[in-house]
C-alpha cells in the first residue's frame, strides 16, 4: 500500500498542467468559472484543442491518440481539468457510442465514424429514454421495421441532451416483440437530417434548454447503419454501461466544487467575520470534506481494478450514487453560503459579455441555478434507485 | 384543548381555497409570474376585496384578524396555489406600521390594494442578523438625510412607499440607535434595481441611497423599542412564510403521490415499489411535524417574547429542513418530468427551497433556538 503519488505521476500532473497552462483560453475557463453558458462552438473549441494534442479519447486504441495513460493518471487528469475551468467533454461520441463501436461494429463502421468523431465532424447525441421508457428502459417501443436494404423508424425519444447539435443520433429501437422485452432490442446509427425527425425543446425549471424530445415519423435509415446484430442491442446498451463510467463518480468535479464553495464562504461574512470560520457552517464543510476525501479514494481504487476502462457493475452504480449525492450536496451548501443573495435570478447574467455590475457578489449569480439544475444528476444516466437496485441485485445475488 | 379553528376562520380558508381553485390555475400562476410587474394587480385587487389582506390585521387597525392563526390559514392557501402577489412584503411593511401610532389611514389604505409598501432592512453583509444596520441617518435642520444600501427588498420595484432602517447611533450590529423611516419609492436620491427571483414568485431589488433628503415627519421610529418593532414584524412574517411553505409542501406531495400511483414503470404503478412507498410516508410524517410545528408558532405569536421566538425559530428551521426533503424528494420520485418548467411540481419546490434563504435558515433558527433555550 502506498498512498503517494510516484514521481512519475507528479511528472504527468506536472505536464497536464503545462498544457492547460498553454491550451486552455482565459475566455473558455473564465465561463466555465463564471458558471455562464457554454455554447456549440465553446464545447467544439475545446474538443479540437484535446484531438489536436491526442488527448480526446484516453480509452480508445493508441492508434487514435497519445495516450496510454494509466487509471491514476485518467484521474490526475480529471482533477486537473476541472480545477482548472476546461470545459467538460460531451461525452455521446466520445465516451458513449466509441466504445460500443470499437467492440461490436464492423470495420467500415469504425473507419467512417470513429475519425469523424474525433476531429468533430459528427455531433452525436443518444436516443436511449422514451416518455414511457424511464428506469425501465427495456420497455421502450420506438419501432424499427425492416423494409428490403432499409429500416423504417417510428418512435418517440426524450430526454435528448444537447440534439439540438447533433449530427446523428445513436438509439435503441425495438426490432422485434418476441420473447422477453430486453431481447427485441437493436443499436441503430441514424442521421438526424434524415427526412421524418423532428426535434422539440424541453425547458427544464432553470429555464435552460439542454434536453429535448426527438420524434421519428416512417423514418428510412440504411440496413448498414445497424451495430452489431439485430435484437443484440441491450447486450451492448449494458456494455456502455458499465464502460467508461470510471469517471461517474465526478471526483474532479468535486473537487472543484469544494474549492468554489470554500472560497465563497472565505467571502461571505456572518457577524462580521469570513463565514467559513462559523462553527456550524465549518463543519458542515468540513463533513462535505470528509466525505469527497474518501470517495476519492473509493474512485482510484476502483480505478486501479479496472481493466481496459471497464469497472464492474457494482462499483459503477456505487460510484454514481455517492457522486451525485456528494455534489449536489456540495451544491447545496454553496447555495446556503449565499444567504439571501440565493434568491436573485437574472438569466441574462450568465451569458458571455453580460456588462451590468452583478446583483451581490460576483460569484452568485450561477448557484442557485446549479443547485436545481443538478438535481438531474441522480435522475439521468440510470437514476439512483435503479443503481440501489443494481447494487442490492448483484450483492444479494438476486 | 381544541384543535379546530373558528367557524369565521374556516369559511375564510374555504373561500380562498375555492377562489384560487377557481381563478389561479397553474398556467394563470406562470403568466402572471412572467408579467411586468411580476404580479396581477386584478388578482391584488379581487383577493383584497375578499378581505384577504384585511385578515392579517387586527380590527383596531381596519383589519378583522391578525392573529398567528389568521396569518397561517391564509398564507397556507396562497402556498398551496403558489400564489405570486405580493402578501408578503405586505405582512411585513404592515406589522411594521401596525406597533406604530398614527400610521392607520396608511394599513388601510394597504388592506385595500391600494398603497404597496414593502420594509427595506436587509443590507449586503448583514447575513440573516436583524442587528446588521450599515445605512447612516444624520439630523438635519428640517429633517434627516440618509445612505447606504438595501439588499434583496421583497417587491422593492413594485411598492410606491418603503420602510427603510437606518443607524442613527451605534456600531453596525447594535441593536440599539436604529431608525424606520417612510420614503415614497420616487424619492430623489434613490436608486431601485428591481430583478427576477429563482423561484418566480417574490420579484425583489437591491436599492441604493445616496443622500436621500427626507422631511422631519418621514420618521417613523427612533425610540429604543425600534429593534423590537422589527423582532415582532419578523416574526410574524416568519410564520407566514412557514405556512406558505407548508401548503406548498403540501401540493407537492400530493402531486408527488398522484405521480406514484399512474405512473408505470416494470409494468406496475411505481408507487407499488416499497423503496418509493417508504420514502413517500417519510415525507408526510415530516409533513405532519410541520404543522404541528406551525400552530405553536401561530399559538406563540401573540405570547411572551422568548416563547413567540422559540417557536418562530422552530418552525422557520424544521421549514428548511422538511422543506428541503419534500422538494429534492418530490422532484426525485417524478424523475425526469420533475425537472421540467412546463410542469408545475418544479416551480413548487423552487419555492420552498428559496424560502429557506428569507428571514433566516435553518442554521440561523438552529443557532437561535439554541440560544434561546439556554435561557428558558
Amino acid at each position: 500500500m502506498d498512498l503517494k503519488f510516484s514521481a512519475k505521476e507528479d511528472v504527468f500532473r506536472e505536464e497536464v498542467k503545462g498544457f492547460l497552462k498553454e491550451k486552455l483560453t482565459k475566455r473558455l475557463s473564465d465561463k466555465v468559472k463564471a458558471g455562464q453558458r457554454l455554447t456549440k462552438e465553446d464545447y467544439e473549441e475545446w474538443h479540437a484543442v484535446l484531438n489536436e494534442r491526442g488527448w480526446l479519447a484516453p480509452s480508445w486504441p493508441e492508434e487514435y491518440g497519445d495516450t496510454s495513460w494509466s487509471p491514476i493518471d485518467k484521474h490526475i487528469v480529471e482533477e486537473e481539468f476541472a480545477l482548472a475551468g476546461a470545459p467538460r467533454t460531451v461525452p455521446f461520441g466520445v465516451n458513449m457510442l466509441a466504445p460500443v463501436l470499437l467492440k461490436f461494429g464492423s470495420d467500415a463502421q469504425k473507419a467512417h465514424y470513429l475519425p469523424r468523431i474525433l476531429d468533430g465532424t459528427d455531433w452525436w447525441c443518444q436516443g436511449y429514454s422514451e416518455p414511457g421508457a424511464g428506469s425501465d428502459l427495456a420497455s421502450l417501443k420506438t419501432k424499427a421495421e425492416r423494409d428490403g436494404d432499409h429500416y423504417i423508424v417510428n418512435g418517440q425519444k426524450s430526454w435528448t441532451t444537447l440534439g439540438q447539435y447533433a449530427d446523428w443520433i445513436f438509439c435503441l429501437v425495438r426490432t422485434s416483440g418476441e420473447g422477453k422485452k430486453q431481447e427485441g432490442i437493436s443499436f441503430l446509427l441514424i442521421d438526424m437530417k434524415s427526412e421524418g425527425i423532428s426535434v422539440r425543446p424541453i425547458v427544464l425549471l432553470d429555464g435552460e434548454h439542454e434536453v429535448n424530445e426527438v420524434f421519428f415519423d416512417n423514418v428510412k435509415v440504411p440496413a448498414g447503419n445497424l451495430v452489431g446484430e439485430e435484437n443484440k442491442g441491450w447486450t451492448y446498451a449494458k456494455y456502455l454501461l458499465t464502460h467508461e463510467r470510471t469517471g461517474i463518480a465526478g471526483v474532479g468535479f468535486a473537487t472543484a466544487g469544494l474549492e468554489n464553495l470554500k472560497s465563497i464562504a472565505r467571502q461571505q461574512t456572518k457577524r462580521g467575520k469570513p463565514l467559513i470560520e462559523d462553527p456550524l457552517f465549518s463543519a458542515r464543510i468540513a463533513e462535505a470534506e470528509i466525505d469527497l476525501d474518501a470517495m476519492r479514494t473509493t474512485n482510484l481504487r476502483v480505478l486501479a481494478d479496472a481493466t481496459g476502462g471497464a469497472a464492474g457493475g457494482l462499483e459503477s452504480s456505487m460510484l454514481k450514487v455517492k457522486g451525485t449525492v456528494l455534489r449536489q450536496n456540495l451544491n447545496a451548501l454553496t447555495r446556503q453560503a449565499l444567504g439571501p443573495y440565493a434568491l436573485p435570478f437574472v438569466s441574462e447574467a450568465l451569458e458571455e459579455g453580460y456588462n451590468e455590475p452583478p446583483i451581490g457578489p460576483d460569484y452568485a449569480a450561477p448557484v442557485t441555478k446549479q443547485y436545481f439544475n443538478n438535481r438531474k444528476t441522480s435522475i439521468y444516466g440510470g437514476s439512483n434507485e435503479v443503481q440501489k437496485s443494481i447494487i442490492a441485485k448483484l450483492s444479494l445475488g438476486r | 384543548m381544541d384543535f379546530n379553528h373558528t367557524e369565521e376562520r374556516r369559511m375564510l380558508a374555504e373561500s380562498l381555497g375555492r377562489y384560487l381553485s377557481d381563478n389561479y390555475a397553474f398556467e394563470t400562476r406562470m403568466e402572471i409570474a412572467a408579467s411586468d410587474a411580476g404580479y396581477s394587480s386584478q388578482k391584488w385587487q379581487e383577493l383584497a376585496e375578499m378581505g384577504v389582506i384585511g385578515a392579517l390585521f387586527s380590527e383596531d387597525k381596519g383589519g378583522f384578524g391578525g392573529t398567528g392563526f389568521d396569518i397561517a390559514v391564509v398564507f397556507e392557501e396562497l402556498g398551496r396555489a403558489g400564489v405570486v402577489e405580493p402578501f408578503l412584503s405586505t405582512l411585513l411593511a404592515g406589522s411594521v406600521l401596525a406597533q406604530l401610532e398614527n400610521r392607520d389611514p396608511l394599513i388601510e389604505s394597504m388592506i385595500a390594494g391600494e398603497d404597496l409598501v414593502t420594509l427595506a432592512h436587509g443590507e449586503a453583509n448583514a447575513h440573516y442578523d436583524l442587528e446588521h444596520v450599515a445605512t447612516t441617518a444624520k439630523q438635519t435642520e428640517d429633517g434627516f438625510v440618509l445612505n447606504g444600501a438595501k439588499a434583496v427588498v421583497l417587491n422593492g420595484g413594485e411598492a410606491n412607499k418603503l420602510i427603510v432602517s437606518a443607524r442613527m447611533s451605534g456600531e453596525t450590529f447594535s441593536q440599539d440607535g436604529i431608525a424606520l423611516f417612510l420614503v415614497d419609492a420616487d424619492q430623489v436620491g434613490l436608486n431601485i434595481r428591481p430583478y427576477p427571483t429563482m423561484d418566480g414568485c417574490s420579484r425583489a431589488a437591491e436599492i441604493s441611497l445616496s443622500n436621500v433628503k427626507l422631511k422631519a415627519d418621514a420618521l417613523l421610529s427612533s425610540t429604543p423599542d425600534t429593534f423590537a418593532i422589527l423582532e415582532t414584524a419578523y416574526a410574524r412574517a416568519i410564520l407566514a412564510v412557514s405556512a406558505e411553505a407548508l401548503g406548498a409542501m403540501a401540493t407537492a406531495t400530493l402531486m408527488t403521490g398522484e405521480y406514484l400511483t399512474t405512473r408505470t414503470q416494470f409494468g406496475q404503478p411505481i408507487g407499488m415499489f416499497q423503496a418509493l412507498q417508504h420514502r413517500m410516508s417519510e415525507m408526510m410524517i415530516e409533513l405532519q411535524q410541520m404543522r404541528s410545528s406551525l400552530i405553536n408558532a401561530a399559538g406563540g405569536l401573540d405570547g411572551d417574547i422568548t416563547t413567540r421566538d422559540k417557536a418562530i425559530s422552530a418552525v422557520k428551521n424544521l421549514t428548511g429542513r422538511v422543506g428541503k426533503l419534500v422538494a429534492e424528494e418530490s422532484i426525485q420520485m417524478h424523475g425526469g418530468i420533475g425537472m421540467t418548467w412546463e410542469y408545475a411540481l418544479p416551480h413548487f419546490a423552487k419555492r420552498i427551497i428559496m424560502i429557506d434563504h428569507l428571514f433566516g435558515d435553518s442554521d440561523h433558527h438552529l443557532e437561535r433556538f439554541a440560544a434561546l433555550s439556554q435561557i428558558s
